[in-house]
C-alpha cells in the first residue's frame, strides 16, 4: 500500500506576527515546525506501515519554500520512505483552494493508496486543504480521524471520527483522504541514524515545469487564489479592570449590578 | 574555516535537546535522590541511538561521528549530569576499545550489540590503588592453554554503569614483570559466574550513574574475548580515555550551559529592591562572563572532536578542552547558585545538583592534573 502524507512547515509561535501591507504572516526569523496535526498524522502513516508489514510504503508531500526541506528531512528521520516538496514561484500566496489543487496534482503524479493529512495547520487554521484534495482527487474523505484501523485484505480503511458530541464510525474504501487529529497518534522522536539516513537521501524537488501539465496558471498562486483578505489584525491588549475600593458588601452589590445591567446575571 | 554546525548536525542537536527536555530532565531529580537510574529512560536512550552515535551503521550504530556525539552529551547533560557519564562511559570508553582495535569477529560479537540498542557497556580499568597511576594494575589474568581461556582474578572500583550493564572491558596484568606493557584487555559478560558488582558508591554528585566495585574471582573468558593483542592493554586504555574527554568536556559543557539556563530565567523572575535582579548590571556581567566562558570551552570541545573526526591526533585538544571545561562548569555552576541565593542552594533548583555533578568532571577520566601532564607532554616541555 501506498500511504502518502501531506505536512506543512509551520512558524513554532503562538504569537504570530502578519504583515500589516499585505495581511499575510510574516516567516522570517521564526522558527518552523512541522504542523503539530500533521506529525501525528506521519505517525498514523508509520503505524499502519509496520502493522501491515507487507512492503507498503510511506511518502511525505510538502508543498513550501526551499526551507520546508528541513521538515520533509525530520520525516524521514521519524522513518518515513521518500519525500517530495512542492516549490516555485508560481505557488507563492496560493490560498487553500489553489494549494489544493496543486498538491492534489502532485498526488495523481505520485501515485496514492491512502492519503493523510492534518486537520488544519496551526498557522492558518482553515482545516479545507485536506478536504479539497480529496474532492480535487475525487475520493472519499473522513475528518478528524482520531482512529484508524486499516484492513487490507479488504482494501478498506475504518475510522473512528470525532464530533462535537458523539462520534461516528465511518468505513471507507481505498483509496481515500484522512484527516488527522493530533490525537490520532503520538508522534514518535527521529532516529539519531534515521537523521544521517534523512541527509543521504535525495529529496525530489518539483517546480511548476514538472506539475505543469495538470495544472492551471490562473488557479495558482497568489493570482489564482479565490480568498481575499480583507482585513487581519493581532491580538488587542486587555485594558486594565476597574479595581472597586469599597467595603466587601457594596463591592459586592457593585458587581451584581454591573452583571445585571449588561443582562449577564 | 565555518564555526557554523552542518544541517545533519542542526538536526540531530534538535532530537537530542528535545528528548532531553521531555524524556530525560522530568526524571532527574528523582533518580538523583534516588541513586538509581531509570531503567525505562536507559531503554529510550537505547531505542533512539543514544548509545551508538559515532558507531558505523555496519554494525548497527546511529553512523555520525564525534562531533554528533558530542552535541548529544552536551544537551542530555544539560539536564542532567548522570545521563551524560551513562552515555559516554558506554560510547566512548567500553566501545572505543572494540572499535579501534576488535577483529571483525570481535566487533560483530562484542559492538553490534552495544551499538545497536540491546546491551549496555562499561569499563574497568581504575582499581583502589591505580588510580591516575593506571600502570599499577593489581587484577591478573592467566592464560589456561586445556580450555584456551584466561582466568581473571582482582577487584575493580569506581566502575560507571556496572550497576546494570551487560559487557566490560577489563583491564588485566597478563604479565606482571613488563609494567604497562604487561596488561591486556577483555571483554567480560558481567552475568557470568564470579563476577560479584557491589551496591552504587555513594558520591557527591552524578548519583544516578551506577558506579560501582566489581570483583572478579576465577572469571573465565575465552582467548577469543582478549581485544588487541596481549601487552596491548594499556594503550587501549589510553586510547579510549583520549576520546572520552571529548564526552566529559561536552558533559561539563552542557552542565554549565543548563545552570546559565536555569539562572538566567530566575533573574528576570526574582525581584529584589522592586525590580527583577535581572536588571542589576552585576547580574548582566555574571552572566556575560558564564556564557562567554561557556562559548570558549565549547568551542575547544568542538574542535577536539572535530580532530579526531578528521582521523588526526586529539589527544592534546581533548586534554585541553577537558581541563578547561571542566573548570568553566565549576565555575559556571557556582556562579548560578550565587546568582540564585538561598533557592539557588535548595535541592529543589537544578543548579544544586549541576554544582555537584561538575566537581567529577576535574577528576574522573584523567584528572584536569593529568590532562596538564597529557597537554605539556604533547607541547614538549621537559624535551632537551
Amino acid at each position: 500500500m501506498k500511504i502518502v502524507v501531506c505536512i506543512k512547515q509551520v512558524p513554532d509561535t503562538n504569537e504570530v506576527k502578519l504583515d500589516p501591507v499585505t495581511n499575510r504572516l510574516i516567516r522570517d526569523g521564526v522558527p518552523s515546525i512541522i504542523n503539530h496535526d500533521d506529525k501525528s498524522a506521519i505517525e498514523k502513516a508509520l503505524q499502519i506501515r509496520e502493522s501491515l508489514n507487507d512492503g507498503s510504503t510511506v511518502t511525505i508531500v510538502c508543498m513550501g519554500p526551499p526551507q520546508a526541506d528541513v521538515a520533509l528531512r525530520e520525516a524521514l528521520a521519524m522513518g518515513a520512505d521518500d519525500a517530495y516538496l512542492l516549490s516555485a514561484r508560481e505557488f507563492g500566496g496560493s490560498d487553500t483552494c489553489a494549494t489544493a489543487i496543486i498538491i492534489s496534482t502532485a498526488l495523481k503524479k505520485i501515485g496514492y493508496d491512502l492519503v493523510l493529512t492534518g486537520r488544519q495547520a496551526i498557522d492558518g487554521d482553515t482545516a479545507q486543504v485536506g478536504p479539497q484534495i480529496a474532492e480535487n482527487l475525487n475520493i472519499p474523505q473522513v475528518s478528524y480521524a482520531e482512529e484508524v484501523e486499516v484492513d487490507g485484505a479488504k482494501n478498506e480503511v475504518l475510522v473512528k471520527r470525532q464530533y462535537e458530541d458523539r462520534y461516528h464510525m465511518i468505513k471507507v474504501q481505498l483509496p481515500c483522504l484522512l484527516t488527522a487529529l493530533q490525537e490520532l497518534a503520538e508522534p514518535r522522536y527521529m532516529h539519531a541514524g534515521g537523521i544521517i539516513d534523512a541527509y543521504a537521501k535525495d529529496i525530489t524537488v518539483w517546480g511548476f515545469d514538472d506539475l505543469k501539465d495538470g495544472l492551471n496558471p490562473d488557479d495558482i498562486g497568489l493570482m489564482g487564489s479565490p480568498t481575499r483578505v480583507v482585513t487581519s489584525f493581532g491580538k488587542m491588549a486587555k485594558g486594565a479592570g476597574t479595581v472597586l475600593d469599597l467595603p466587601a458588601d457594596d463591592a459586592v452589590k457593585a458587581i451584581i449590578d454591573k452583571l445585571e445591567e449588561r443582562h449577564l446575571i | 574555516m565555518d564555526f557554523k554546525l552542518s544541517k545533519t548536525h542542526q538536526l540531530q542537536q534538535e532530537l537530542y535537546r528535545k528528548f532531553a527536555e521531555e524524556e530525560i530532565k522530568p526524571l532527574a531529580e528523582e533518580m538523583d535522590e534516588t541513586e538509581q537510574y531509570d531503567m525505562e529512560l536507559l531503554k529510550k536512550l537505547h531505542k533512539y541511538g543514544f548509545f551508538g552515535i559515532p558507531y558505523s551503521k555496519k554494525y548497527g550504530g546511529v553512523g555520525g561521528d564525534y562531533l554528533s556525539y558530542a552535541l548529544a552529551m552536551e544537551e542530555v547533560s544539560r539536564v542532567d549530569g548522570s545521563t551524560g557519564i551513562t552515555i559516554s562511559v558506554h560510547t566512548s570508553l567500553y566501545c572505543s576499545c572494540i572499535d579501534y582495535f576488535g577483529t571483525e569477529e570481535q566487533k560483530e560479537a562484542f559492538l553490534r550489540p552495544t551499538v545497536d540498542g540491546s546491551k549496555t557497556g562499561c569499563f574497568g580499568l581504575t582499581e583502589p590503588n591505580a588510580g591516575s597511576d593506571a600502570a599499577g594494575q593489581q587484577t591478573t589474568a592467566v592464560y589456561d592453554a586445556d580450555t584456551d581461556e584466561y582466568i581473571i582474578n582482582g577487584g575493580k572500583v569506581f566502575t560507571t554503569n556496572s550497576g546494570f550493564a551487560d559487557l566490560c572491558t577489563v583491564f588485566a596484568m597478563t604479565d606482571k614483570s613488563a609494567g604497562t606493557r604487561g596488561i591486556s584487555c577483555f571483554v567480560v559478560d558481567l552475568n557470568q559466574e564470579g563476577v560479584t558488582v557491589s551496591e552504587n558508591i555513594k558520591r557527591m554528585g552524578i548519583r544516578a550513574a551506577q558506579n560501582c566495585e566489581v570483583s572478579y574471582e576465577n572469571v573465565r573468558v575465552p582467548a577469543f574475548n582478549r581485544i588487541g593483542k596481549e601487552g596491548q592493554g594499556f594503550k587501549i586504555a589510553m586510547k579510549a580515555l583520549d576520546g572520552g574527554r571529548i564526552g566529559i568536556a561536552a558533559q561539563s559543557v552542557g552542565l554549565a550551559q543548563g545552570a546559565i539556563n536555569e539562572a538566567m530565567a530566575y533573574c528576570k523572575e526574582r525581584k529584589q529592591f522592586g525590580r527583577p535582579i535581572s536588571a542589576f548590571q552585576t547580574t548582566q556581567f555574571k552572566l556575560a562572563d558564564m556564557q562567554t566562558k561557556v562559548d570558549a570551552a565549547r568551542l575547544l570541545t568542538w574542535r577536539a572532536a572535530c580532530t579526531k573526526d578528521a582521523g588526526e591526533n586529539y589527544s592534546k585538544d581533548a586534554a585541553m578542552a577537558k581541563l578547561f571545561a571542566s573548570d568553566v562548569a565549576n565555575q559556571v555552576c557556582r556562579e548560578a547558585v550565587q546568582l540564585m541565593g538561598g533557592y539557588g542552594y535548595c535541592r529543589e533548583y537544578p543548579v544544586e545538583r549541576a554544582l555537584r555533578d561538575a566537581k567529577i568532571t576535574e577528576i574522573y577520566e584523567g584528572t584536569s592534573e593529568v590532562m596538564k601532564m597529557v597537554i605539556s607532554g604533547a607541547m614538549k616541555v621537559n624535551a632537551k
